[in-house]
């Protein structure tokens, strides 16, 4: 299988904020909106450099969304930050009718995401937003894997015209994808071509997946690995492509099966070729405080997780 | 003023408007249209600098948010009437296929309309956020928007209200339609808004009132008013008594008509007391 090399573990929302740094340098219109989390964002070189266009509006998420989405009238392209539960549950109708409904180009930007968050436990840890989110009509949903595809997906959300969910996360993981790659909204990445079955994952489940493989290939499985950054629109096609040629599909993402990537790949399969899928995602339930380790142990988000459903879903091939 | 006459008649017929619309789907709001009517008339025909023509952007022109859009129809009708659209479209009110939503919306592309609104309590960030990018911008330009009282008990209202005075939004005028009245009853059994002046004015905003909302002189001096004390470090809030179903007597001094459609005898009572002025759509 193709050989990856983690230059060094960084945090994802890292990769936004040196994101952020680049578009202030080149890119006028964008502004940056934070309530209250600069430090948990890491926009703070952002703001130093273009303090006119930051507008720190407090603890007050649903006033962001709509500050966010007037500054979109007069050319701004307006780019949200808090944490992941507080750019979604907490202002859903807000983004459903000031941005999405509205059409409004606001980039709605969001750390923290999933269980590892970690220690301050299931309050902050959504597992649902990918759901809420790839359900208002419109909206593109963006969960990139590493600091270098997050970087990289900031840049490029900044030139899609229309509302956006980026999410991305708080530790440091392996950091493995090209520096200064080109994103493609929409594009699902092939990162290891195999013949057994097709891993899909998306975000911090990607590198995860690649263990898995590497693990399976020492047990004679070929694995097909997939990165899907675009949760909606969805690559379709990649992924019909791969199932056509391995016939059976494990999806891995840190949310839960309800409502998750693995419901979208699902329904591409339901409708185009049905095949066995496996789900490593959390199973319905709320997360707990933990260490991020512990907890994608505990709840089966890791590679060990993703190698069993691997196994199993062979099994009903 | 000369010019009152011109607008004495736009009010009238919009008041026509407003009312044969909700007749025809026999829905819509009539009661705060009504009760807003001179204000839409006023603004749009007497204060606001607007450009020719419509852009989202909306650059080097005033711009407008309606945060309470249940009362569209009142808002439907003076667009179409400054010319942002055929006065003949009003027909197609909250029917299938229609750009005039029942609450209005940018998504069907109606000239005029720059948010969705309807889902209370967000057109004050939304106008905040609109009057920042003015700034940015380094337009010498103003933002209005208008909420019903009752919208007030929205919490976000809060949050903006916080926002726009502590960070001196003072490009913005945001008029408060204190009619008194929601849905279930007057807003004071409801839940009690209070003093609303006072209100703003300790969040750090400069008030004014209008006393009579639905006179049309006293519209335009006090928005007027609202506009000279702009661009002087606090944004500005109009707190602009008005009475819902104004102009039809049976309409008025009740909450009844917020949201309920005359019958076919109601409309032709309420049309003889509201003449044709400029010609019906």
């Amino acid at each position: 299988m193709t050989q990856y090399t983690d230059q060094g573990k960084k945090d994802t929302r890292s990769g936004y904020g040196a994101g952020m740094t680049e578009l202030g340098r080149t890119n006028p219109n964008v502004v940056a909106l934070c309530a209250d989390l600069v430090g948990s964002l890491k926009i703070q070189d952002f703001i130093d450099e273009n303090p006119e266009r930051f507008f720190q509006v407090g603890i007050a998420e649903a006033n962001m969304m709509g500050i966010a989405a007037g500054l979109t009238i007069g050319g701004k392209i307006p780019f949200t930050g808090t944490f992941a539960n507080f750019s979604t549950g907490r202002v859903y109708d807000q983004i459903r009718q000031s941005i999405a409904y509205s059409d409004k180009n606001v980039k709605i930007c969001a750390s923290h995401a999933g269980i590892t968050l970690g220690e301050d436990g299931a309050t902050h840890q959504i597992l649902e937003d990918i759901g809420l989110m790839k359900m208002l009509p419109g909206m593109t949903v963006i969960n990139p894997c590493d600091y270098n595809q997050t970087k990289a997906a900031t840049l490029a959300i900044a030139e899609h015209h229309g509302p956006v969910y980026l999410r991305f996360g708080r530790p440091k993981v392996a950091n493995f994808t090209p520096v200064d790659q080109t994103f493609e909204i929409g594009k699902a990445l092939l990162l290891s071509p195999g013949t057994d079955v097709t891993i899909i994952a998306t975000g911090h489940l990607v590198w995860e997946s690649l263990l898995a493989a590497e693990e399976l290939e020492n047990q004679g499985i070929s694995c097909e690995v997939i990165n899907i950054h675009t949760i909606k629109p969805l690559d379709e096609k990649a992924i019909l492509d791969s199932v056509k040629k391995t016939g059976c599909v494990v999806t891995a993402e840190e949310h839960n099966y309800l409502g998750g990537l693995g419901e979208s790949v699902a329904r591409t399969l339901a409708q185009h070729l049905p095949a066995p899928q496996e789900f490593v995602a959390t199973q319905d339930t709320f997360g707990e405080s933990g260490t991020p380790a512990q907890l994608m142990e505990k709840y089966g988000l890791n590679n060990k997780a993703v190698a069993a459903a691997v196994l199993k879903v062979l099994k009903r091939k | 003023m000369a010019n009152t006459q011109r607008l004495e008649k736009l009010v009238t017929q919009v008041r026509r408007d407003i009312l044969r619309m909700v007749h025809k789907v026999n829905s819509g709001h009539p009661g705060g249209s009504l009760g807003c009517t001179e204000f839409f008339v006023a603004l749009y025909n007497e204060v606001m600098e607007l450009k020719d023509g419509f852009d989202m952007d909306g650059k080097d022109e005033d711009l407008f948010f309606l945060s309470n859009g249940h009362i569209s129809p009142v808002f439907y009708s003076v667009l179409a009437r400054r010319g942002y659209f055929p006065v003949e479209e009003l027909n197609t009110f909250r029917l299938i296929d229609s750009r005039l939503q029942g609450h209005p919306t940018t998504h069907e592309g109606l000239p005029g309309v720059r948010i969705a609104s309807g889902s209370l309590g967000q057109g004050m960030s939304v106008a905040i956020g609109a009057a920042l990018a003015k700034k940015l911008n380094k337009e010498n330009k103003l933002v209005y928007s208008l909420h019903g009282d009752g919208e007030l008990q929205e919490g976000q209202n809060w949050e903006a209200i916080m926002y726009a005075a502590g960070n001196k939004v003072d490009n913005l005028i945001a008029t408060i339609d204190r009619n008194g009245q929601q849905i279930d009853g007057s807003t004071e059994d409801v839940l009690p808004l209070g003093d609303i002046a006072e209100k703003f004015k300790v969040f750090g905003w400069d008030v004014l009132e209008i006393a009579d909302g639905n006179d049309l002189e006293q519209v335009v001096a006090g928005l007027k008013e609202a506009k000279s004390r702009t661009g002087k470090g606090k944004p500005v809030c109009v707190v602009m008594t008005t009475v819902m179903g104004n102009g039809v007597d049976f309409m008025m001094h009740t909450h009844a008509w917020h949201g309920k459609a005359p019958n076919d005898g109601q409309l032709a009572t309420a049309l003889e007391q509201n003449p044709e002025t400029l010609g019906d759509y």
